[in-house]
């Protein structure tokens, strides 16, 4: 299916609806996108205000889900979708969960950057977390991209980067146990720096969950909790 | 792996709703597993028992006419026992016409003419040959229609008319088999202080009911339902409904519907035709949640190709 198909109903209310529905998940993406890079950009460049700008976001998050929800239940009311359209909702209900939480792992990431900014900077400049930051940032972006344009080999693409985020995090959680050890007066940093990783690999999970459905949205294909390379020969694989 | 029949047209993918080529030539074997996040009314038990349903009629290459017209292109599919197969498709797509073929009610048109086969199993007689009496294909094979059409006698006579016409003499007979029969139709608590008065005086939703129980009443293999809550209230439908779900405990359910959400809730199949053809038959689940062909797709959303 693409993004064109969801304005071929006979019934033009139909196709509203969908379309208004859809726009809504990407300006919530968006937003959640937008939170993100504040959060991280805090971290790497020293802002005591980042917090708050990023709860002000968060609320527009929260009101977005609560409405994005309410036109769904309302479209399974009263359209009884079926086949791709059941598909596009099912998939919008749980990526905006996922979006949703994304949105809080980055008002975490906020806090502590809040904290981190009024106390002095390591000499790296927490360069571990801008190079994984980074990482996420991209996969969230991307993961929004391919859910704008239905494209499920994006989606494939992020879900192979997600084991980069999953490496990048364990090797920055071993070298921070060495920090600790070496300088225990380390450990309060440390400890910020492995709570920011966690929320950034939590991210990316989220990022990953997303890309999921999609593929189940566009192929009818669930591939949730499979490895990649199964994924990959599925998707190459004929309709099964 | 479960080999069911599935239509295969060329072009389907590209050319929109307009299936272009003669299409039910290939049949493929297709994979019947129940993934994805949402499958309509999956219940493993009865997946199971559904794929392990042996076949109770075969339909093969039929071709049907009116005169010059020809309203059925060469059907092929197999109609499993004791299971719900739904067929769908626009007005004029030959579902009903298909449906009647399977109890020879197009015998009164003139003009009419069926070619290949439908084979009722485990006889293997074909129902639309010649020498095959009609009026015993009607006694194994019933048929309920999209009014309500009790006759104009009494509830207890509307169902023991089958049984009189078979030859059944023991009153006592009749009565039981009147009782399981409207029993059967979940019409029995209703009608059983008044089984004396006219069947014109129930609602519709109880002659519904009752045409069900005639229809009953000669112990068919197979029955053909033709819109049969088209003209209900959506109370009356629940019923219906909850009474052809039960009904496939014992026969083989054959239902033409254009509510979409009714053939999503009470069939194990469906069969999508457009323009006389079979365009994509499979599992109910799969055709509606993530049907094979865009033609199907665009139907059952609610699209134009």
């Amino acid at each position: 299916m693409s993004t064109e198909g969801l304005s071929h109903h006979i019934s033009s209310r139909y196709n509203t609806d969908l379309e208004r529905v859809r726009s809504s998940v990407l300006e919530m993406g968006g937003l959640v996108e937008r939170q993100l890079t504040q959060a991280i950009g805090g971290i790497t460049e020293p802002d005591a205000r980042v917090m708050v700008r990023v709860a002000q976001e968060e609320l527009r998050v929260n009101q977005l889900e609560r409405s994005i929800d309410e036109d769904c239940s309302r479209i399974l009311a009263t359209r009884g979708p079926t086949a791709s359209d059941l598909r596009l909702i099912i998939t919008i209900l749980k990526t905006i969960t996922d979006l949703e939480r994304i949105g809080d792992e980055g008002e975490k990431v906020a806090a502590i950057a809040a904290r981190l900014a009024l106390r002095e900077r390591p000499n790296n400049r927490y360069r571990e977390v801008r190079n994984l930051g980074e990482v996420v940032i991209d996969m969230v972006h991307d993961t929004l991209d391919a859910f704008a344009r239905f494209d499920t080999k994006l989606a494939l693409e992020v879900l192979r980067r997600d084991r980069t985020v999953d490496e990048e995090y364990e090797a920055i959680h071993r070298q921070n146990i060495t920090f600790m050890m070496e300088d225990p007066r380390s450990i309060r940093r440390a400890l910020d720096v492995m709570w920011v990783v966690r929320s950034l690999e939590r991210i990316g999970d989220h990022a990953k969950n997303i890309c999921e459905y999609l593929i189940y949205l566009v192929l009818g294909k669930d591939v949730r909790h499979t490895k990649i390379e199964e994924i990959e020969k599925e998707l190459q694989a004929p309709r099964g | 792996m479960e080999q069911l029949v599935r239509s295969k047209p060329p072009e389907a993918e590209s050319s929109g709703f307009l299936p272009v080529s003669d299409i039910d030539t290939g049949v493929i074997p297709i994979r019947a597993s129940g993934r994805g996040m949402l499958q309509v009314a999956v219940d493993e038990t009865r997946r199971t028992a559904a794929l392990r349903a042996p076949v109770k009629a075969r339909v093969e290459a039929l071709d049907f006419y009116y005169g010059e017209l020809k309203a059925l292109k060469s059907l092929t599919m197999d109609i499993r026992e004791k299971q719900v197969t739904a067929l769908i498709g626009p007005s004029g797509c030959g579902k009903t016409t298909f449906l009647r073929c399977f109890n020879r009610m197009h015998d009164l048109t003139p003009g009419t003419r069926y070619e290949g086969c439908i084979r009722l199993l485990p006889e293997d007689i074909n129902l639309v040959a010649r020498n095959i009496d009609p009026i015993e294909v009607r006694m194994r094979i019933g048929m309920v229609f999209q009014k309500p059409n009790p006759f104009p006698k009494s509830i207890f006579e509307n169902v023991a008319y089958g049984l009189r016409i078979r030859g059944v003499r023991s009153q006592i007979r009749i009565q039981e088999e009147v009782e399981k029969a409207l029993r059967d139709a979940a019409l029995w608590d209703e009608v059983k202080e008044r089984l004396a008065s006219s069947a014109l005086s129930l609602s519709g939703g109880q002659q519904q009911r009752l045409c069900i129980a005639r229809a009953l009443a000669t112990s068919p293999e197979m029955l053909l339902f033709d819109e049969p809550t088209s003209a209900l209230d959506p109370i009356a439908t629940a019923r219906i409904e909850e009474l052809i779900a039960a009904l496939r405990e014992q026969v083989t359910v054959l239902i033409v519907t254009h509510n979409m959400q009714q053939a999503a809730r009470v069939s194990d199949y469906t069969a999508f035709m457009y323009l006389g053809q079979l365009i994509e038959f499979d599992e109910t689940s799969r055709i509606f949640t993530n049907p094979g062909q865009k033609a199907t797709e665009d139907y059952i959303t609610g699209r134009y190709g």
